[in-house]
Order: C-alpha cells, then sequence, then structure tokens
C-alpha cells in the first residue's frame, strides 16, 4: 500500500543525522525504518516512522527542510529469490525505481519499500500480478 | 619617454583651461541631444550656460549605473546610430548590460589615451606586447590592441586563455610586454614553471594589469616570478575602456588621462565633493566622447586623487590603488558580479526569496567564488538526481548569464547567518 514517508534534507556534517533522531526520541517518535542518500556534500534522510505528519511539523519547526513523499511498502518472505521475482514483475510492466530500501523484519519476512516512478501505476501492477509473487507458501503483503 | 608631452605634463592652469572648454561645450551637446539629461538638469534649474569652467562641474547632476540600464540599450547616446562604429558591454546589475558606443572619434581618442599608458609603462614601438585580455563585448582585448597598433608596437591578439599556448607564443614571438589581470600573469608563472620554462628564458620586461583589484604584495609576487615591471592599468567601459589611467615606471599612482575624463572625489554617502588626498568614490565627467559621454558617473570606487607633479615629469594627476567599493560589486577574475544578479538568476528558478552566500576567495593566485544556497521547501527534493541537477542548473545559469565559474553548494535552511533579519550576502576572503 501507499505509506507516507518523511524526507529531510542533509547537509553531510557531523551531528546533523543525530540531531534529527535526537528530536523524534525526545517526542516519543519511532523510527521504523531509514536510509540516507548521500551526494558528496549533502544527503536526503529517509525515513518510515508511524506518525508521519507529526515528525513532519516537529522537523519544521526545527527549520529543516522536509517533506512527504509516497512509496510502497510490502513485506516479502525473507529468503533468496524473494526480492528478484517482485524486481522481474516490476521491470517486465517497465515500471522505474527511484529509490528502494529494505530490511529484515524476522527470519520469515523483510520489508520493502520502494519509490517507483509512477506510483499509482506501480500499485496496480502489483495488485494486479498478485498471484504470480504469491506462489507456494511464500506470503507478499501490499 | 612621454606620448603627447604638451598635455602630459601641461601646468595644473593649462589643464583647467583645457578642461573647462571642453566641459562646457560637451554639457551643451549633451543638453540638446539626450533627453533624459536634459531633463536632469532641468529638474536641478540648470542650464547649460551655467557650465562655464570646471570649477562648476559639481552643480552637474550625477550619472549612475542605473541611468544607463534605465535607457538600455542605447538611450544615453548622443549620436545617432549611424555615428556609431562600435558598441562594447559590460554585465550589469541585473543581468542586463551597460552598454556604450564608440563614434570613430571615440576609437581614435581610445587608442590615443591608451597609447599615452602604454608608455608610461615603457612599452616603446620595438616592442612585442600579448594581448592576453578576452577580445569581444569586453573592452580589455582590442582597447589594448588599437593602443599598441596606435603606438606602432607589435601586437599579439591572443585574447584570453590557453595558457601553454600564451607561453608558447612568449618563448617563439619574444614577446616583451604583456597584458592581462594580475592573478592571470601569476597563474602564467606557475604554469610556465610546469613546462619547465624560466622567465629568464623569456624576454618580459613589462606587464600591464589591470581589470581587477591587486596589491603591493601581489606586485612585488608577480614581478618576482616574471621578472618585469608590473604596472597598473585603470578603466571602465562606462568612461572608456582600459586606458582612463595608468602607471608610470615610478609606481607612485595611475596618471589619469584627465584632459578627457574629469575625476573628481566624492563623500559616497553625502555626495560632496572631498578635498584633494582625501579618500572616496571616484567620478569622472568624460569631455571629449562622443558616442555616450557622461557626467559625474559614479564609478563606486574609493580612492583618493594626488596633484603633485610625478618624478617622471608629469602633471597628469594620479589616483592611488582603489581601495575598495562603495556598492556590493565583486570583481572575480575580471567580471565584475553583483549578488543581485545572483539572487535575480535564484528568483528566476525559485519565485521564493533566496537564501544565500557568497563566498570569495584566492586559491593558489586565482578568485574563486563558492554560493552557498539553502534548500527551502521551495528547491527541496526527495530525489538526489533532482537535487544534483537543480545544483547544475544554478551553476550553468550563473555561468552563462555572468559568465564566471561558480561551485554550487546546496546547505540546510538556516545556516547562513542572519544580522537583524537580513542575511549576509558576500564574504570576502581574499587578501588584497
Amino acid at each position: 500500500m501507499i505509506n507516507k514517508q518523511v524526507s529531510v534534507f542533509l547537509e553531510n556534517k557531523s551531528g546533523r543525522l543525530n540531531e534529527v533522531t535526537r528530536i523524534l526520541g525526545d517526542a516519543g517518535i519511532n523510527i521504523s525504518a531509514f536510509s540516507i542518500a548521500d551526494s558528496s556534500d549533502f544527503g536526503v534522510l529517509r525515513m518510515i516512522v508511524p506518525d508521519p505528519d507529526k515528525a513532519l511539523s516537529l522537523l519544521k519547526d526545527h527549520l529543516f527542510s522536509v517533506q512527504i513523499t509516497p512509496v510502497i511498502i510490502l513485506t516479502s518472505p525473507n529468503k533468496p529469490g524473494a526480492l528478484s521475482r517482485l524486481l522481474t514483475i516490476l521491470s517486465e510492466d517497465n515500471i522505474f525505481i527511484e529509490y528502494i530500501y529494505a530490511f529484515s523484519m524476522n527470519e520469515n519476512s523483510a520489508v520493502i519499500v520502494i519509490r517507483p516512478s509512477d506510483i499509482d501505476r506501480c500499485l496496480r501492477v502489483l495488485e494486479e500480478r498478485k498471484d504470480e509473487l504469491l506462489s507456494k507458501d511464500d506470503k507478499y503483503i501490499l | 619617454m612621454i606620448w603627447n608631452e604638451t598635455i602630459e605634463c601641461a601646468t595644473r592652469e593649462e589643464m583647467k583651461e583645457i578642461q573647462s572648454v571642453r566641459l562646457a561645450e560637451t554639457v551643451q551637446r549633451i543638453y540638446h541631444n539626450v533627453p533624459g539629461y536634459r531633463s536632469k538638469m532641468q529638474k536641478v534649474g540648470l542650464v547649460p550656460s551655467d557650465i562655464q569652467s570646471v570649477d562648476d562641474i559639481s552643480k552637474l547632476p550625477f550619472t549612475t549605473k542605473e541611468d544607463l540600464r534605465n535607457h538600455y540599450p542605447f538611450g544615453m547616446f548622443t549620436v545617432p546610430m549611424s555615428e556609431i562604429v562600435r558598441v562594447h558591454a559590460s554585465s550589469g546589475t541585473t543581468g542586463r548590460p551597460t552598454v556604450v558606443g564608440y563614434t570613430r572619434k571615440d576609437l581614435n581618442t581610445w587608442a590615443e589615451v591608451v597609447t599615452r599608458t602604454l608608455v608610461m609603462a615603457g612599452v616603446q614601438r620595438n616592442d612585442v606586447v600579448q594581448v592576453a585580455y578576452g577580445y569581444g563585448l569586453f573592452t580589455g582585448g582590442l582597447g589594448i590592441h588599437y593602443g599598441t597598433e596606435n603606438l606602432g608596437a607589435t601586437v599579439i591578439p591572443i585574447s584570453g586563455g590557453n595558457t601553454q599556448k600564451q607561453i608558447q607564443l612568449m618563448q617563439d614571438f619574444g614577446t616583451t610586454v604583456i597584458a592581462c589581470t594580475p592573478s592571470y600573469a601569476l597563474h602564467l608563472a606557475e604554469v610556465m614553471t610546469d613546462m619547465g620554462i624560466s622567465p629568464h628564458d623569456l624576454k618580459l620586461k613589462a606587464g600591464i594589469f589591470g581589470a581587477e583589484p591587486w596589491s603591493e604584495n601581489m606586485r612585488k609576487e608577480i614581478e618576482g616570478k616574471l621578472y618585469l615591471k608590473a604596472i597598473d592599468i585603470y578603466g571602465l567601459s562606462e568612461v572608456i575602456g582600459p586606458g582612463v589611467s595608468c602607471e608610470c615606471e615610478c609606481q607612485t599612482g595611475m596618471h589619469i588621462n584627465e584632459d578627457h575624463f574629469i575625476p573628481e572625489i566624492i563623500d559616497p554617502e553625502t555626495l560632496q565633493l572631498l578635498a584633494p588626498g582625501e579618500l572616496g568614490e571616484l567620478v569622472f565627467s568624460t569631455v571629449t566622447k562622443e558616442g555616450i559621454p557622461l557626467l559625474r558617473y559614479r564609478t563606486r570606487d574609493l580612492t583618493r586623487l594626488n596633484y603633485e607633479k610625478c618624478a617622471c615629469g608629469r602633471t597628469l594627476v594620479r589616483m592611488e590603488k582603489c581601495k575598495g567599493r562603495s556598492d556590493d560589486m565583486l570583481i572575480i577574475r575580471g567580471v565584475n558580479v553583483f549578488p543581485s544578479q545572483i539572487e535575480s538568476i535564484l528568483l528566476e528558478m525559485s519565485e521564493t526569496e533566496p537564501h544565500y552566500l557568497l563566498i570569495v576567495e584566492r586559491e593558489g593566485n586565482l578568485d574563486t567564488l563558492r554560493l552557498l544556497v539553502e534548500v527551502q521547501e521551495q528547491f527541496f527534493s526527495d530525489e538526489i538526481k533532482m537535487l544534483e541537477a537543480l545544483r547544475k542548473k544554478i551553476t550553468s545559469n550563473i555561468q552563462s548569464t555572468l559568465g564566471v565559474s561558480v561551485d554550487v553548494r546546496l546547505v540546510e535552511p538556516r545556516t547562513i547567518e542572519r544580522t537583524a533579519g537580513k542575511a549576509k550576502r558576500v564574504i570576502d576572503n581574499r587578501k588584497l
């Protein structure tokens, strides 16, 4: 399904990431997942949090450049070949991925965050081809 | 040697007489040909006959770069376009260039004053002058070029850049005089070392350096590295281009060609005339130009005037090296840059007020310009490639508008210090 991801602009300077995590921690906001994309002198912090709107306004109050970006989050089996099966479907349907990050939740499942170029079409494709993903006893949950 | 001894060594009284006659004539001509000037004079209740001598000059209203911009491109010209044989332009405050036009007589005047300045620097007919100022809309290249031809010396019109070739030709053609910006002179020295060429292998005896501010320390460095006499030349396109003033071999101030360009020093705040020797803003009235004569044009350069006779024998008034500016213009590698130009480029891209900071450094011998831009919401994208594209776009827009390369850094909001709500726009770390 489509989720709200919180994206924050950060300069590549020590302490900047910690400033964000401190602000969220003090407000009792847990970070479920995050990744950082960086260039030579700046980066973008991307986070999945339980209350993205609150995180957004909190970080804005602290004068960060921050925005909500729609992403697709899905749960996939935590085993070899699972990610490949997903990506094969997307590439067959010419869905471009701007960025993607993932983490293991436990021995059985992993969470994948996808920012496709066309989010609605991506979601449609995943819905339509759900059966191909759900082979054997694997479970992909959109 | 002195090119025009009658003028360059005239007594103060003789010079004042020449200036007075020419000033009165110029005021008449401008009043009757340029509506903008006429209404300016009428506003302060002046008629041309009020200006009889150079002592009346302070009655005249000032002219500014703003006036030129408001009458872009040719509105300040005094003659029909059929009389204009060339135009030059320099960068203006908001992207519109400042345009100047020359009649055939103006080009002759220009060549004459440049020839005088070259002779001041010790250049003679048998010299080989390599002109490494840019040729084109910028006045530097063509200005020195025609002055050199007028003198009868040999000109190598190589224009700017292409450093290795510059050095190659210096060697092959036996260049004796190099004309370029002082920072480029130091760059030449560095590249020479890299190429394994010693200045002793060359015949350089003088350098005509201008178009950007430079210090006495830089002079020592250039003279030590290139084994030549480093001469400071001054000019601005609005007045004529290079050749407004220049040092003689005594290197004790730049002799102003004051029979053509009458200087005054004013207080930039009160606009009152200051006494000789006081530091203030340099103002010029051009009294022989036909294409675009300017009365009391505010250069924004801060300097002092010295009316003492020089050890070289010349009596032409001398101006000190410029001490700074009375506006926020920066000169980066010879290019005029106003922070407001950067601002309007950013505004075009974002529609909301951008926060930025320009940092000027001298790295090695070249000026570098770094631009910090705060990534406010209007600029922010979640994707690195969009941010990189934004940075490239800012860089290329500035490059194409201002003609100067810039290192753009995207920074977090509120990184740039604000004092009393107003952001500081420029940090100049150059030690001049």
